[in-house]
């Protein structure tokens, strides 16, 4: 059976074959004692929760324990009370990483207080806003991580039972999470009497279907019970009634991963990073126009510019940035002259978007944030889960104002009915996703009202994204090469051999074909 | 059980701790509109409709799903909240098809009642609408599903009758979500028993009885409430007459006990309407014509008694 | 399109999966795992699937269908031989996924969510699948295409005839 001295003899067993392979592959180096990635894009970062993703081998939980994977949970098991666990949670003061920030310490705490025969925590793996990849890189790339974190949660509210609910589109982190508990269980470090403590702790896997509403909590329970996953309305607290109406705690990959680090190094450490409010790291999904796209993890309140331009390298293409989306579908675009803004939980609040989960869109001059607004929203009427009317029928009525607007044939008061409706939806949903799925338009349109307004009272997207408001020209550059005429679908091009071509505006399908044969740049959106 | 003190609308009352508001201002004669919400069924806070402010918190709280708290102080009609019904209503008819002038639930509707309380109209939009799924299988119940406002309460009916009913379900999501039989069937070819549960709690023209349609509307009939004599229980139906004559029988409660059957609605109606209508039976997935006889499954007994009186007078 | 379930060709597979229901029925909140096994073995949710597992697991067809209907990796007409899902996350409508898609949609003739009459391909929409350094991405069966332009659309296909 393995205790706590087999583990601490295997960790230093284990930790010296990973030192030699690492040596070997030499794309790490040792800072502080611990290894991190070689190159300035990694330099830049600080890694708590991606600590060992890319270093050790995700396959294998000795490579786990040398790098002190499961000392945490032997620790507490036999040196800590679940009060103590639970305390400690508290003052470090790590806020849920899915998105609302809610402190982990006090779901635990509330958890802890009910008495019941059966409790739960649940591992929210439903990563789903477009754009976000954290969670599935920490699967991917240190799956015990998690598992200890949900041990340690299990000791603490005094739960036994575990679930993972998994995005069934990540099959990579689902066949690396089964591998991990199988592991786990074989080393005695899950199951019945973990270590020879006597606490019992077992994880099983459940796999999403295709509903981004189950990231909400209530939500992924019911989905969790097999029912459809529509959030339940908060008469109780999840910590007093949640799955199967047991006490429950659900926290998110991302916070999970942390957790055994605290307990390896302490709450005075953890708190030294970050801001006061905002303890920590957080995790990025930094896409769409930057150059080096990927996750990076940064102390909290790091200034959006830095992660934009010092760790990203900056747009794309050298064009100019125009605003930078955070949070998904719950969040909001914050304007270019807002980058110096840090990145915590009240500061992008204060601005009316929020931390989400991480995701993080560069979005370029050539964005139109009216056309972004309406992907959004897109998204949330296709994820609403039709429960309360703010959400289903109030989206589907904002996102038609929305393509009545992109297509130019929106007015003023389509813009003043698209408020009016955000207030309404905000205010009167019952679920985060809905609470929140106006976000996207009401920041663009705060920040970005002039391009609304030109896209109702002129008729022109000025960011050149919109088809329906674009005509398509052909300049005085043009060849009279023919390429363009015949590879016009509606044959809407006119112009003799080597004179310059001109398209019938009323015939052109905007399809672009011309614009995208024509080898010298002559045909142009305006 | 403990009992609390709290103001709604500058009126205080003292009701037992497990109570709602919605509860609570009902026991002050303050009614706050609502769609989803039935004190029978489970609280889904669905229709938001029920929203009012609670002093000391920001949001909108639903007063069906919020329990009543020591000192709380509720405004059940602010113009936050009246803007947000009105919001609320003018969504749902959005979707809703304006058909009051003939639609059988008039008078009696609920979408209707709160859209004539707080101003909200019909309005034209090119937007999209509910798709017109209409199911005539029944000679009992009609079922259109563009009136349906997806309130649910149907659904949670169903399904308080273990086994022998949840036909009813919520299929598809978000604007596509609707209520569907089985996987999808008509009520001819589910499993359905035409006990009517849904039709009694159904607060808009999404489900009717279809006995009654063309024969009166709520405010021009005579409506009287009577108990069903086939079992000791005795669910509640209504006799609805019009210029005295009685036109029809429609199912109005469960009793305690009992979930409403379609043997108890067609004796009622045999025993208390002028002229009923001919019964129907299904029988492999489609409803029949049949006898009175047939209908309330009452041959055997017919046979017997003729049999025996037959022999007395002999 | 109809596409007609055939209980008799299928047999073993329904008993293999009657085994699995056998197997798993006494666990709570089975019926997702349930109805993923199905989607699985069968390639789509056939009706006459869905009342079978009404009957094993003596849950209503009606809450079954409700559940079946609200998750999107469902389906009811069965997947082609090749799956193409294309991912509409963010990052990858920014670089061009829409006309990514309407180019998979113009060479195979059927729209996103339908399935080739010879059931040889199928489109599936799927959010972001994160891989958004490469977007505009497709993941065909399990093999990831990205830096898409509409051009390599019917080179990448024919691959799959």
């Amino acid at each position: 059976m393995m205790t706590l001295e087999k583990l601490q003899e295997l960790k230093e067993k284990s930790r010296l074959v990973l030192e030699e392979r690492l040596k070997e592959e030499d794309n790490t180096e040792v800072k502080d004692g611990n290894f991190i990635l070689k190159g300035d894009y990694y330099r830049k970062q600080t890694r708590i929760a991606l600590r060992n993703c890319e270093i050790i081998r995700p396959e294998s939980i000795d490579e786990y324990i040398a790098l002190d994977g499961y000392t945490s949970l032997g620790r507490i098991l036999t040196e800590m009370k679940p009060e103590d666990v639970i305390n400690t949670m508290v003052e470090s003061n790590l806020r849920g990483r899915g998105g609302a920030g809610f402190p982990a310490g006090r779901k635990w705490a509330e958890a802890f207080k009910y008495d019941s025969d059966k409790k739960y925590v649940i591992c929210n793996a439903d990563e789903g806003d477009p754009g976000a990849f954290m969670d599935r890189s920490i699967l991917e790339g240190d799956p015990h991580s998690v598992l200890e974190g949900m041990a340690i949660a299990g000791y603490a509210i005094g739960a036994d039972q575990g679930f993972i609910y998994v995005r069934a589109e990540y099959p990579l982190a689902v066949k690396r999470l089964k591998q991990a508990i199988e592991q786990a269980k074989e080393y005695g470090l899950l199951g019945n009497n973990i270590l020879g403590t006597g606490f019992n702790f077992d994880i099983e896997l459940r796999l999403g279907a295709g509903a981004f509403v189950c990231g909400e909590g209530t939500a992924l329970m019911e989905s969790i019970e097999g029912k459809r996953g529509m959030p339940r309305t908060k008469i109780y607290r999840t910590a007093q009634k949640g799955l199967w109406q047991k006490p429950t705690v659900i926290n998110n990959v991302e916070t999970l991963a942390n957790v055994p680090v605290i307990f390896q190094r302490g709450t005075e450490w953890f708190r030294g990073i970050g801001t006061e409010k905002s303890p920590g790291t957080k995790v990025f999904a930094l896409v769409g126009k930057v150059k080096n796209a990927g996750l990076v993890e940064v102390p909290m309140g790091m200034p959006l510019r830095e992660i934009v331009f010092d760790i990203g390298g900056g747009v794309a293409d050298d064009k100019a940035i125009k605003a930078v989306q955070t949070g998904g579908p719950s969040g909001g675009c914050i304007p270019a002259d807002l980058l110096d803004t840090p990145v915590d939980f009240e500061s992008l609040a204060k601005i009316g978007s929020i931390m989400g989960s991480g995701g993080m869109v560069v979005m370029d001059e050539t964005d139109c944030m009216v056309d972004i607004a309406r992907f959004f929203l897109d998204f949330t009427v296709e994820e609403s889960c039709g429960k309360c009317v703010p959400c289903r029928e109030g989206t589907k009525r904002m996102l038609e104002l929305l393509e009545k607007i992109t297509s130019g044939e929106g007015t003023e008061e389509d813009i003043a009915r698209m408020e009016s409706l955000a207030d309404t939806i905000s205010s009167a949903s019952l679920c985060g996703l809905g609470q929140t799925a106006a976000n996207p338009v009401t920041s663009t349109l705060h920040y970005f009202r002039e391009e609304y307004e030109a896209h109702v009272n002129e008729k022109k997207c000025p960011a050149g994204a919109c088809q329906a408001l674009l005509e398509f020209y052909i300049t005085d550059k043009c060849i009279g090469c023919t390429k363009c005429a015949r590879n016009c679908p509606t044959s809407c091009i006119d112009g003799k051999l080597k004179e310059r071509h001109v398209i019938d505006t009323d015939r052109c399908i905007k399809c672009g074909n011309c614009a995208s044969v024509c080898p010298v740049g002559a045909v142009i959106k305006r | 059980m403990k009992n609390v003190t709290l103001t709604i609308d500058g009126k205080q009352i003292t009701v037992p701790e497990d109570y709602s508001i919605i509860q609570a201002a009902k026991e002050l004669g303050i009614e706050i509109p609502a769609l989803c919400y039935d004190p029978n069924l489970e609280v889904v806070s669905a229709c938001r409709l029920c929203v009012v402010e609670i002093e000391g918190s920001k949001k909108l709280e639903t007063s069906c799903s919020v329990k009543v708290r020591e000192g709380m102080v509720v405004n059940s009609e602010t113009e936050k909240v009246i803007k947000a019904r009105q919001d609320i209503l003018q969504l749902l008819l959005d979707s809703h098809p304006n058909d009051c002038l003939t639609c059988q639930k008039a008078g009696e509707c609920l979408l209707q009642k709160y859209s004539y309380k707080y101003g909200v109209k019909f309005r034209k939009h090119d937007g999209a609408m509910r798709p017109e799924l209409m199911d005539t299988s029944s000679p009992y119940i009609l079922k259109d599903n563009s009136k349906c406002i997806l309130c649910g309460k149907c659904v949670r009916t169903c399904s308080q009758i273990k086994g022998e009913r949840e036909v009813l379900a919520f299929a598809e999501r978000g604007y596509d979500t609707k209520i569907v039989l089985d996987s999808d069937k008509t009520f001819a070819a589910s499993k359905c028993v035409s006990c009517n549960r849904c039709v009694t709690v159904c607060p808009v023209g999404a489900l009717v009885d279809k006995r009654l349609i063309g024969k009166t509307r709520a405010w021009e009939a005579d409506i009287k409430t009577i108990n069903c004599k086939v079992c000791d229980y005795g669910c509640e139906f209504e006799v609805l007459s019009k210029d005295n004559e009685k036109v029809a029988v429609r199912a109005k409660a469960p009793s305690n006990g009992r979930p409403l059957c379609l043997k108890g609605r067609l004796t009622t109606e045999l025993l208390n309407v002028d002229n009923p209508d001919t019964p129907y039976r299904k029988i492999g997935g489609k409803f029949n014509e049949t006898t009175w006889t047939k209908a309330l499954g009452l041959s055997n007994v017919i046979d017997k008694i003729e049999k025996l009186e037959k022999k007395d007078e002999e | 399109m109809e596409f007609k379930f055939n209980l008799e060709e299928n047999k073993e597979k329904i008993q293999e999966f009657r085994d699995f229901i056998k197997e798993n029925r006494d666990k709570q909140g089975v019926l997702m795992p349930v109805l993923q096994e199905a989607q699985v073995k069968f390639g789509y949710l056939p009706n006459e699937i869905l009342e079978i597992v009404s009957k094993d697991l003596n849950i209503p067809l009606s809450e079954i269908y409700g559940v079946a209907t609200f998750y999107s990796q469902f389906t009811f007409i069965p997947k082609g031989e090749n799956n193409i899902s294309v991912c509409l996350g963010t990052a990858c409508y920014v670089k061009g996924a829409e006309k990514v898609l309407a180019e998979i949609e113009n060479v195979l003739g059927i729209k996103c969510g339908g399935t080739t009459p010879d059931l040889k391909f199928s489109i599936t929409p799927t959010r972001c699948i994160g891989a958004c350094g490469l977007a505009p991405v497709i993941n065909i069966n399990d093999d990831t295409h990205g830096k898409l332009k509409p051009e390599d659309i019917k080179a990448i296909i024919e691959k799959y005839r």
